[in-house]
């Protein structure tokens, strides 16, 4: 293929590097610096897609982040990423990409048939077509829809890219190196300010590269360039280009998404897809410019209407002509640079003028250059379907009313220019109370909030020469007040031409008996006959009518389309534009993709898995892991084929019968030390600590102030001012949180401190009634007799050289213990436990049979202590001291606490002795009862009884107390199960607690 | 993301911190006799006031200290922030 659309020389991109790239299949090649949409149009491809209502054509209609149309399916190395802009994406060798919007394909388009029967998609048709009847819509509407509709598909793999995030201070963040990002970076780094300058572009310079204009005797560009080069030598000076300012919040932080390898056909290693930078910067100085808005006219959206502004850029950047009979339609000088581009590469434009009578240095050079220029004259509407063919053109009177005769004329593309919107997107996110500039007819930005400027085109100043001089001068006071330095910069000549007042016209009238649809939203497919339909319909707020017709809500946010749907409402509603007021701006400016948002927080929770210092014995050992929240514990062991069912009844059973041991590193440990460390726990638990002896340790529950219980452990006396406090696994991090409150808050005056020792220690529980001969043999110095260590005593032993901490505790009902050494000798400990214990059939244990022990037992854990229950309803209410206050004593006293029938736990045992309860479900009278059918209380946990041999659960059952011996039906609806059950007391083994005192 | 500056360890992002609530609630004393109404103020009833609000943050990521924050509630200004058991201007 050849590129018939580019010209011989010029623009900006390397000539010496051809690119190949596919687009729809078919093979093309562009240049190094070329954007997808460059390189198509320089390959004369205009259709680049289906509109999203209608499925109309689409081609090119901007060059860059305003584009409406071009939106397409990227494929790169393997990935496949939707809602790329053509316009934005840069060529690289070997680049795929596809229309979206088009089944099946772009040039035959079933959807198009939306076009011919339009009459039925309307304003709010999301809201009124789809309504009835129903049986349409899971066979007809939904299957059309999602076929149909869409901008792109998003891949269902894992990203294999990876994205950064970045946290930066800076004294100026400048967002835009146009003209007035140029200026203000340049003189606020002079004053020694640390600086960052970000341009959303590969290229710098914003308008400079475009623009016809002389800096200090130098072509704008040169000047770019040589302003750039300097602020990159400068140690005070970031500079990055590819890197979009999206979002401003609050406390001047502003989100930053900069594309580091977007225009790569792979990703380099170690580099990042794209990198996310969160800034902090004292001053923002937005230097955003403008984009050119559209006159809104017939047909304005078939392929070849674009903006004037775009066209420029194609050929002085890329060096494409977008067309070679273009007709120009501006109502301001805009207009004829553009034609003065095309006329200077020898193609023959059109000017329409809507003015009658403009004068201005630029008219006059387009008239000495022979440019055909039409005053008072507007295109009524484009014609041609996949491509501009032609024009249907028409003066126009003074009062922009009425059309005269219409004429066609022959051309291949209209570039429009309907003046310039300043681009205020982040100074309104920011919270800048914005102006309507009736000289510009568009919003610029008012008063601030936080320390934020705008300047130059974003502010609507639109000549050269005052935006350098403001720019320069706000550079240097800004950074003056930061620095301190006050260096002197002399602000360079400018060379540009002045331009005459563009005129206020917007929307060219409906030619007599004519109802071509003209088009305000690109993307939306919303004309200006769906907004006259809403507001007919009593629509009358901006916002409103934004949501009931979608203007303004596709992926461009409406970036050329928001201010002509002011206009139309403004004028139907006779009202000027600032009373009707404008949408509200909102972060991202432009769509980011997921990935960079996310940033490294990926995978399983987000968040790094943890993991004990012994998980490599438990992984080489068959052990099949559970998350336990963030931690990975083992579940169980496998052993050949089995279940884990049968896995864990056989631990379990072999902690029962002789000894087994379970990792219980992760459990929650914190140091509690000082001289009121006593009287703290006093407080913070709800039994006596005072008189705890040192080498005893004690169970203790404690309270939230609402007299919910909040978690429950052992705590140890390791010596006269210091315990050792447990935690469950789930509530290590909120128990410290919660110490820290009252030392810090409420009781300052206590002399304690505490400190999180989770990661300090290795654990591991040895249960079972061989575990005292065991524990002899691991520790043969230390006397661990009954008498030596009793229950709930604590010791200090010598594990074969490394220090160790024994702990006679038991939440499996057996005679136990736990120990724990450093966590580095973790795996040590674990090795020689297992070696050691071999003799007494030592096996290890997981959660599974852990869950197994407790439950068989009736201890609670985290499925009881879930945040709704009290001491009574876990059967705690011995551990609450009479004597002495404690957190959320006061609370237990309130009337639903004290209710006679207040809920409380019990054993569930189904009467079959063989149905396993599933977990969650209901405890009911009446099995047929109507529904709903009144539930008496949950199923808290369930287990099969290795001691009984058959299903047991914990329940929290409403007046569980006097319930004991009834029978009542456990129900799930989601198992589709209802089994007769009876209910007994939760602690089914061992009742009296003889084995664990033993 | 709000700019909070822990009076120990300098300005923050607020991703370092945890938020406490109001921060002008006091505990009954301990072993006090207390109404049911004056525990209900403690434990639940707060106000939601628009505009200037002491509250309680926790320097979760760094310090770890609890300190106080004056904060408009609508426009997210920071007036002053204060340790633990300072003296509130
Ligand atoms: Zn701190």
């Amino acid at each position: 293929m050849t590129q018939s659309y580019r010209i011989e020389t010029g623009g900006l991109i390397n000539r010496n590097k051809k690119i190949s790239f596919k687009f729809n299949g078919t093979s093309y090649f562009g240049y190094e610096g070329d954007t997808l949409a460059s390189a198509l149009l320089a390959n004369g491809v205009h259709l680049v897609g289906r509109s999203f209502k209608y499925h109309r054509p689409r081609g090119f209609f901007g060059a860059g982040v305003d584009e409406p149309y071009a939106v397409v399916q990227l494929y790169r190395n393997g990935e496949t990423e939707p809602n790329i802009k053509a316009t934005e994406q840069e060529l690289f060798e070997g680049l795929e990409a596809s229309s979206v919007n088009c089944w099946p394909s772009v040039n035959f388009d079933i959807g198009a048939i939306n076009n011919f029967l339009k009459i039925f998609l309307p304003a709010g048709f999301y809201y009124k077509t789809f309504m009835w009847p129903k049986s349409f819509w899971y066979k007809i509407y939904e299957p059309f829809i999602r076929k149909a509709a869409g901008l792109g598909v998003a891949s269902t793999k894992h990203d294999k890219e990876r994205y950064e995030h970045k946290y930066e201070y800076c004294d100026l963040l400048i967002a835009g190196s146009g003209p007035s990002g140029l200026a203000s970076a340049y003189s606020a780094a002079k004053n020694g300010a640390k600086v960052i300058l970000a341009e959303d572009k590969p290229r710098y310079g914003g308008s400079l590269l475009t623009s016809d204009v002389n800096i200090g005797n130098q072509s704008g560009k040169d000047w770019a360039d040589g302003i750039i080069s300097e602020l990159k030598e400068m140690p005070n000076v970031t500079v990055k280009n590819r890197s979009q300012v999206f979002g401003y919040y609050d406390h001047n932080m502003l989100v930053m998404s900069e594309k580091v390898s977007d225009h790569l056909p792979k990703t380099k290693k170690y580099h990042p897809n794209k990198r996310l930078w969160y800034i902090r910067a004292k001053e923002v100085l937005i230097s955003s410019g403008s984009i050119e808005r559209p006159i809104v006219f017939g047909n304005n959206d078939t392929p070849g209407v674009m903006l004037s502004s775009a066209a420029k850029e194609y050929l002085k950047v890329y060096g494409v002509l977008v067309g070679k009979k273009p007709l120009v339609f501006t109502n301001n000088d805009s207009g004829y640079e553009t034609a003065i581009e095309f006329k200077k590469h020898g193609v023959e434009p059109i000017v329409l003028d809507s003015r009658s009578n403009p004068q201005s240095e630029i008219i006059d050079e387009a008239k000495n250059l022979g440019i055909n220029i039409k005053n008072s004259y507007v295109v009524v509407a484009a014609q041609g379907y996949k491509k501009v063919k032609s024009a249907d053109v028409a003066t126009i009177s003074e009062d922009k009313k009425t059309l005269g005769k219409i004429e066609n004329i022959n051309c291949d593309c209209i570039c429009v220019s309907g003046f310039w919107t300043p681009t205020i997107h982040l100074a309104s996110q920011s919270g800048n109370k914005t102006k309507f500039n009736e000289e510009i007819d568009a919003f610029v930005p008012g008063v601030s909030k936080q320390n934020e400027t705008t300047l130059g085109a974003a502010n609507g100043v639109f000549t050269l020469e005052e935006t350098l001089k403001t720019s320069f001068e706000k550079g240097k006071e800004l950074s003056k007040k930061i620095t301190e330095k006050d260096n002197e910069i002399s602000i360079p000549n400018v060379v540009e031409k002045k331009y005459s007042k563009h005129d206020k016209f917007w929307c060219v009238p409906l030619a007599k008996g004519k109802s071509y649809k003209r088009f305000l939203d690109f993307q939306n497919d919303v004309a200006v006959s769906d907004v006259e339909i809403a507001l007919r319909e009593g629509y009358r707020s901006i916002e409103h009518v934004k949501r009931y017709t979608t203007l303004g809500m596709a992926t461009d946010q409406g970036k050329t389309s928001n201010l002509n749907g002011l206009q139309l409402v403004s004028e139907i509603e006779n009202k000027v534009v600032p009373s009707v007021g404008h949408t509200t701006f909102r972060p991202p400016y432009t769509p980011i993709s997921i990935g960079a948002i996310v940033g490294r927080e990926v995978g399983k929770h987000s968040k790094p898995t943890r993991k004990s210092p012994i998980h490599n014995w438990h992984e080489e050992h068959n052990a099949v892991f559970v998350d336990a929240g963030v931690w990975l514990r083992p579940r169980y062991y496998k052993r050949g084929n089995e279940t884990l069912f049968e896995a864990s009844k056989r631990e379990a059973k072999n902690v029962r019968r002789n000894v087994g041991v379970c990792d219980v590193t992760t459990l929650g440990k914190i140091d509690v030390k000082g001289p009121d460390a006593a009287e703290f726990l006093n407080r913070v638990y709800t039994n006596a600590w005072l008189k705890l002896p040192v080498g005893k340790a004690r169970y203790g529950v404690m309270l939230r102030e609402d007299g919910i219980v909040m978690d429950d452990g052992t705590t140890t006396r390791i010596s006269e001012n210091h315990y050792h406090m447990t935690t469950t696994t789930a509530q290590a991090a909120n128990v410290l949180s919660h110490l820290e409150y009252y030392l810090q808050l409420v009781w300052p005056e206590l002399n304690v401190n505490v400190v999180s020792t989770t990661e300090q220690w290795a654990g591991a529980a040895i249960a079972g009634p061989k575990s005292r001969d065991l524990l002899q043999k691991l520790f043969p110095k230390t006397d661990v007799s009954n008498e030596g260590l009793p229950f709930m005593g604590y010791v200090e032993g010598d594990l074969f050289g490394v220090k160790a901490r024994i702990f006679r505790i038991s939440f499996s009902g057996e005679l136990a213990y736990e120990v724990n050494v450093e966590s580095d000798n973790g795996r040590f400990m674990w090795e020689k436990i297992i070696e050691i214990g071999e003799e007494f059939q030592i096996q290890p244990y997981g959660t599974e049979a852990l869950s197994t022990l407790r439950i068989e037992m009736g201890h609670v854990a985290g499925s009881e202590l879930d945040g709704r229950t009290i001491p009574y309803d876990n059967a705690l209410e011995g551990l609450l001291s009479k004597k002495k206050d404690f957190i959320g004593k006061r609370s237990l006293q309130r009337s639903a606490f004290v209710a006679e029938d207040r809920q409380r736990i019990v054993g569930v045992v189904p009467l079959d002795k063989k149905t396993s309860i599933p977990e969650g479900s209901h405890l009911v009278k009446d099995a047929n009862a109507p529904l709903p059918n009144k539930k008496l209380g949950h199923i808290s946990a369930s287990c099969w009884s290795v001691e009984n041999d058959n299903p047991f659960s914990l329940a929290i059952l409403k007046d569980g107390k006097n319930m004991i011996g009834e029978k009542l039906f456990v129900m799930s609806p989601l198992k589709n199960k209802v089994i007769p059950v009876e209910i007994v007391s939760s602690h089914y083994v061992d009742p009296k607690g003889e084995r664990v005192r033993s | 993301m709000l700019h909070i500056k822990c009076p120990h360890c300098g300005m923050r992002s607020q991703n370092e911190f945890s938020y406490g609530g109001d921060a002008t609630v006091k505990r009954p004393e301990l072993n006090k006799e207390v109404t049911d109404q004056e525990w209900d103020n403690f434990v639940y009833n707060r106000v939601s006031p628009r505009g200037k609000h002491l509250e309680l943050w926790q320097h979760l990521s760094g310090c770890r200290q609890w300190i106080k924050v004056e904060r408009d509630t609508a426009t997210h200004e920071i007036f002053k922030t204060y340790k633990a058991n300072e003296e509130i201007a």
